[in-house]
């Protein structure tokens, strides 16, 4: 249960049409997440470490996509952000400096 | 003026940008003492060597904070308007949906007002620039969710009781003192006290227990309004729990002297933050006429497993533990809100909300979902009693006061652990007088800081001492600001009554 490698980390987002291609960007780059549904909300959980990369998402958006955005779609998480520059956002347990 | 043709600027990257706005800004005082300008951050004992630690995983600068803030705004405008014009409160599922609205409004509001307040002061306060400028930011926020709170529930002022006073009677009312006493608490202590408490011990660990089950419930329950404001204000909230997070790490990590300070204030916190949440717990269980998610189910997904076994595992490298008492609370998961409702069950004839036994198929969604209490301790002993009292033409609700926990003013109703048939009281005696406590965490947390408790402003003793309106029930309902229609029975009750009449249904007839 200690080991940060398989620790859950979390993002809940807004489910609306805006936020599909995030949640369709992070299923692509992360192996292992489970969805879940609940009303106006999906929650996104991965053992250990989620990615959300701006390519991934712009992709599937059809526009660009800063990683600030990400402000608009997440309602909370369970993790330490570890990185959050202009490419990506990295969530992750064990976040020492 | 002929101007060189020039290659745009580059734009730097976040990293560089929130190094030049934020970091950038600071300077060392030169003409006074950095005591001199910063007199709070050390009187609480707490030792900081390096303020420039202080890391913000947002690389928030002041542009991107009010772009997508402004934009976050015009989304929730464009959606209440939307609502008010086409009616949209007669699509909620029942009237009585809005009870656990005209709770919300009076108890969380109010606090959202204060501690944009206490976040403006830590954002004059701390030295490092780094946690002044997340602490404005937050301060911004949170006077962004006062004001869209209210603004959201005006609309269903317009048409429905109990929500025409909620300043006065957060004030005032005996519920509200739970959570006016717990943020009143957090604004007494010192600046890091107060991160811990509301940045990490609340926001962190438990603001999502009110949220995000909550808000999912107000879109299953056809209040899109609600919804869009709590996701709103929940997406800055993810900014709040980095921050706390960021605030419990860097205490821990600045001197090892802070780890002691830090555990008792996560130790105090939580069960402070806890025995407020317990309000939470039966809007969850028993407000929404479309249940979504129980309270126990809330406790173990977003505390249990996302708190004890994802977070507490990180902290432990620093030497924190989980907190005390914590098992108590996980403990009493499987009867918190069945014991808070019956509270408000019986006193709801002073309150700004109304209630009622919960219908047959509500009472099989708890017996459902509380297979191991539900219907022993609860539904036989007590609902099923009420309903006796129902069908002979009454409607029990207890006229006397009840005696209220010194720390937490809920009044006594939590059980001993292991026994869900004995009320738990505890007391201390301090300087001659005797006071009592709801549970162990309450009484550790008096026998701490005796002398700061003992001021506590108990809705009770008020009332007794002749500081609410008079001795008589009316005297005090005037005093609290009752009108006609807030409280009692929702069968019958002013919003029932409406209700029936603009959907057209027999009731309105027969009114």
């Amino acid at each position: 249960m200690n080991d940060p490698a398989t620790r859950m980390v979390s993002v809940d987002l807004q489910e609306n049409e805006e936020n599909r291609a995030v949640i369709e960007a992070i299923e692509a780059d992360n192996p292992n997440v489970r969805v879940r549904h609940m009303p106006g909300v999906v929650k996104i959980e991965a053992p250990g470490r989620l990615v959300i990369k701006r390519e991934s998402v712009e992709e599937r958006l059809g526009r660009d996509w800063e990683t600030h955005e990400f402000q608009m779609a997440i309602i909370t998480l369970a993790g330490n952000i570890t990185e959050w520059d202009d490419d990506e956002i990295v969530l992750a347990w064990n976040a020492r400096r | 003026m002929t101007a060189t043709p020039t290659r745009p600027a580059r734009k730097l990257s976040m990293k560089a940008r929130y190094s030049a706005l934020t970091r950038d800004l600071d300077w060392e005082p030169s003409y006074v003492s950095s005591e001199e300008m910063f007199p709070y951050t050390s009187f609480e004992g707490i030792k900081i060597h390096d303020w420039s630690k202080w890391e913000d995983p947002f690389r928030l600068t002041v542009d991107a904070y009010y772009k997508y803030q402004a934009e976050k705004d015009k989304r929730l405008y464009a959606v209440l308007d939307g609502f008010a014009q086409s009616q949209g409160h007669l699509s909620l599922s029942q009237a009585s949906y809005l009870n656990a609205m005209k709770i919300f409004l009076g108890g969380v509001t109010p606090l959202e007002y204060q501690a944009h307040r206490n976040f403006a002061f830590l954002s004059r306060h701390f030295n490092g620039p780094g946690p002044r400028f997340a602490a404005l930011c937050q301060s911004q926020d949170e006077i962004r969710h006062a004001q869209t709170e209210i603004h959201t529930l005006s609309n269903y002022n317009k048409y429905y009781s109990g929500m025409h006073s909620f300043l006065k009677q957060h004030d005032r009312v005996w519920y509200m003192s739970v959570p006016k006493s717990y943020f009143d608490d957090a604004l007494s202590a010192g600046p890091f006290e107060f991160l811990i408490a509301i940045g990490f011990s609340f926001e962190y660990l438990l603001t999502n227990l009110l949220f995000v089950p909550f808000m999912s419930g107000a879109s299953f329950n056809g209040d899109l309004p609600t919804m869009t404001f709590g996701f709103s204000a929940q997406s800055d909230e993810s900014r709040h729990m980095t921050l706390g997070l960021e605030a419990i790490k860097f205490l821990l990590e600045q001197d090892e002297d802070n780890v002691p300070i830090v555990q008792e204030w996560v130790d105090k916190w939580f069960w402070r933050g806890y025995r407020v949440a317990a309000i939470v717990a039966q809007m969850l269980d028993y407000m929404l006429p479309k249940p979504v998610m129980s309270w126990k189910e809330a406790f173990e997904l977003y505390f249990e497993k996302q708190m004890l076994e994802g977070l507490f595992p990180d902290l432990e490298y620093y030497g924190i533990k989980p907190p005390r008492h914590v098992q108590q609370a996980i403990d009493e998961k499987e009867a918190l809100s069945h014991f808070v409702y019956w509270v408000f069950y019986n006193f709801s004839f002073a309150a700004n909300f109304t209630t009622s036994i919960p219908s047959k198929e509500h009472q099989a969604w708890l017996a459902e979902n509380y297979p191991d209490t539900f219907v022993d301790y609860f539904q036989k002993p007590r609902w099923d009693k009420a309903q006796r009292i129902v069908d002979n033409g009454g409607r029990f609700f207890f006229m006397g006061l009840p005696q209220l926990c010194q720390v937490c003013q809920i009044p006594m109703t939590f059980p001993e652990p292991g026994d869900l048939n004995t009320i738990c009281q505890r007391t201390s005696d301090y300087n001659g007088e005797h006071f009592n406590m709801c549970s162990d965490g309450c009484k550790w947390i008096f026998d701490r800081e005796p002398e700061k408790y003992v001021q506590a402003w108990l809705p009770v003793h008020q009332i007794y001492q002749g500081n609410c309106g008079g001795p008589t029930v009316p005297d005090v309902l005037a005093w609290y600001g009752m009108q006609e229609g807030d409280g009692g029975e929702i069968a019958g009750s002013r919003d029932e009554v409406n209700w029936a009449a603009w959907h057209g249904t027999p009731a309105a007839k027969e009114a």
